[in-house]
């Protein structure tokens, strides 16, 4: 994505924050806690950015920011160049069009009082209610396009397959043309046999309408197998950023070391050495100081308990924030 | 298969019915002492169905014939006496969701210590002692103090490993963990699936371990049965299925889990859905979504039957998966 030519981002965001306050018992003291903090992301047109992370990274928070469904603290999206407007307005509800979201439950996302095709044409009867006949057809269209037959159409949610709901809830956010998607784990409820098809129809669909999207999700494997770039989470910011061939083959942070190792590979033999962490998962209530990944990290130096550590570039596309990391780069000069 | 270790568990021919409807159709399964067999499949497979069937642990309306034996003894339709001298003491078994395993009013100390003074009679200071013993074996740090914390004071990893205290409570010979770390985060799955093979080894517990992650069962299993629509349709060595699969099922369901190393390509997923119990094919379940299906595997079913030493598969045309095959 380095071009000759400067091709705008998208989306981006540049040090995105967002806090909630959460309350210890009923009349507890509020402690604040950061879910995403000084995040900055750029998502070029057509091209897919993975976000993987544990439960409490902030991957969810971070998707709703770049939908505008949430507005920072502090920071900024902004949309082919400008900012986001605030959600809720006339502005942000015409923008919305363009940048659609997709979650993990297709049932709970769809209305289980309509037919499948009467929701996936729903969009456009909203948006441009006098073409009702034209609207049919972009939707059969659609619902063709998804996989789906007519007869499939008709029928209510609780009527299709895992699977079938998560390609009709593909159809109707495509109804609207958007250039921008978030997918918020939409594979992670299906099973494997499923995620494949669901995840080979993403890619197709993303090719044929030229989609960027913003894939979050836990699954190491889904995430690489879809995204040009990928980025790694942990409490609340980005701490590893490469291309997803570069990142996954040489994990540089000790978190991402761990997460890739901790992958369980379906191989008859050698069973690579596990880094397992030791220690809980995070809880981004109670922020550890300096890294934030100290207290679990097995080449944890005295300056990480007092110092973050900053997103820094250590290669081509790739920025990491890690002590270890850059010591290491200072004394061999380049990353091995 | 398990000719050279005594048989601890044996199924066979085990079928389960709900409302006439046939879920389980005659699964066969030994499981030796001190062995990890794991059982994997899609849900709806029957893979969790076999095991609540086994131990007398599904709903009146469930109608369960065949056999599951313990060390000779039969467990179907046997009396509730034998049972629960069985479940929990001799066998005991986890499930996927511990917050909701666990009672959430009660001290995690008691509800091991109920563990403890049923299944090994324990009381007083001793069964303190023993309670502390367990809750330090499963990993939890600060353990005396813990005791006296509710579930609720705990993370997911954390409860998953109360209960698996629990579930040693009893000394068991066998522990069926139910999709044990589905739930859990990676990081954590790692750590719980470690405790299991620390466990195992030092205990010589066999373990049945049911998950719908491949990995997560190559790492952990020496025997692996891969199930379809009710069926065992593969089982072999966890080295020899990931290496050689034969039943087109199982090579899909390892095609479908995209690569963490190496070239990127197109999944080659399996087309179509599961079965509906209800209208089951007439021949081979997996026919419909089959890459190699002849006229004879939609009339007849195939049935599991030994191709070698210790690898049995049901199919009419099992062969090792070629990269020829169609990509859907």
């Amino acid at each position: 994505m380095i071009g000759r030519t400067r091709i705008e981002p998208l989306v981006s965001a540049e040090n995105l924050r967002r806090t909630y306050r959460s309350r210890k018992g009923l009349f507890g003291a509020t402690t604040d806690v950061r879910a995403v903090d000084s995040v900055s992301f750029a998502v070029m047109p057509g091209e897919t950015l993975g976000i993987v992370g544990e439960s409490g990274s902030g991957k969810s928070t971070m998707g709703r920011l770049a939908l505008g469904l949430e507005t920072p603290d502090r920071g900024q999206v902004f949309y082919r160049g400008l900012p986001m407007p605030p959600p809720g307005t006339g502005e942000w509800r015409k923008l919305r069009q363009k940048m659609q979201m997709i979650y993990q439950d297709p049932l709970g996302a769809l209305d289980r009082r309509l037919p499948v095709l009467t929701q996936i044409r729903e969009p456009l009867d909203i948006h441009q209610p006098a073409a009702a006949r034209a609207n049919e057809e972009a939707a059969a269209k659609m619902l063709a396009r998804v996989g789906l037959s007519p007869e499939q159409g008709a029928r209510y949610p609780h009527e299709l397959s895992g699977g079938q709901r998560q390609r009709v809830v593909l159809a109707r956010a495509l109804m609207t043309r958007p250039d921008f998607l978030v997918c918020d784990e939409p594979v992670s409820a299906l099973d494997v046999s499923i995620q494949a098809q669901v995840v080979n129809l993403l890619a197709d669909l993303q090719a044929e309408f030229g989609l960027a999207m913003l894939f979050i999700s836990h699954d190491l494997r889904v995430v690489r197998q879809i995204s040009n770039r990928v980025a790694v989470m942990y409490l609340g910011q980005f701490v590893e950023e490469g291309s997803a061939d570069d990142l996954f083959a040489e994990p540089l942070h000790p978190y991402t070391r761990a997460l890739v190792s901790a992958a369980p590979q379906a191989r008859s033999a050698g069973k690579a050495e596990r880094v397992v962490l030791a220690g809980e998962p995070p809880n981004p209530a109670r922020r550890p100081a300096g890294c934030a990944f100290h207290p679990r990290c097995p080449v944890a130096r005295p300056e990480c308990r007092v110092t973050a550590p900053e997103l820094r570039s250590v290669g081509p596309a790739r920025r990491v924030a890690c002590h270890a990391v850059e010591a290491e780069i200072l004394s061999f000069g380049e990353v091995a | 298969m398990s000719e050279n270790r005594a048989s601890l568990v044996s199924l066979k021919g085990l079928t389960v019915s709900f409302d006439g409807v046939r879920v389980l159709h005659g699964v066969d399964l030994e499981v030796a002492a001190g062995e990890a067999v794991g059982l994997v499949g899609e849900s709806g497979s029957g893979k969790s169905v076999t095991w609540l069937a086994a131990l007398g642990l599904l709903p009146r309306k469930a109608q369960v014939s065949g056999s599951a034996t313990l060390k000779g003894i039969e467990l179907i339709g046997a009396s509730p006496r034998v049972l629960d001298s069985v479940r929990g003491g001799r066998i005991a078994m986890i499930s996927q969701d511990p917050a909701s395993a666990l009672n959430p009013v009660l001290r995690v100390g008691k509800q091991i210590g109920e563990a403890l003074a049923l299944h090994r009679g324990l009381s007083g200071q001793a069964l303190r002692a023993e309670a502390l013993r367990l809750l330090e074996l499963v990993g939890i740090p600060d353990a005396p103090r813990r005791l006296d914390s509710y579930p609720h004071e705990f993370s997911g990893g954390q409860n998953q490993r109360v209960m698996i205290a629990m579930a040693l409570a009893g000394q068991p010979e066998l522990l069926v963990a139910d999709e044990p770390t589905t739930a859990l985060d990676v990081t954590i799955q790692a750590q719980i699936l470690d405790l299991l093979r620390e466990i195992r080894r030092e205990m010589n517990m066999a373990l049945v371990l049911i998950s719908h992650d491949l990995g997560v069962i190559s790492e952990t299993c020496d025997r692996v049965g891969v199930m379809y629509a009710g069926r065992i349709v593969e089982q072999a060595s966890a080295a020899r299925l990931f290496e050689t699969p034969q039943h087109p099922y199982t090579q899909g369901l390892l095609a479908s889990l995209p690569p963490l190393d190496g070239p990127r390509r197109r999944m080659r997923s399996i087309p179509g859905v599961v079965p509906d119990p209800r209208h089951l094919p007439m021949g081979c379940a997996f026919a419909p979504r089959c890459d190699r299906p002849t006229s004879r595997c939609l009339q007849a079913q195939p049935m599991l039957s030994p191709l070698e030493a210790g690898h049995a598969v049901a199919c009419f045309h099992p062969a090792s998966a070629k990269p020829g095959m169609r990509a859907a």
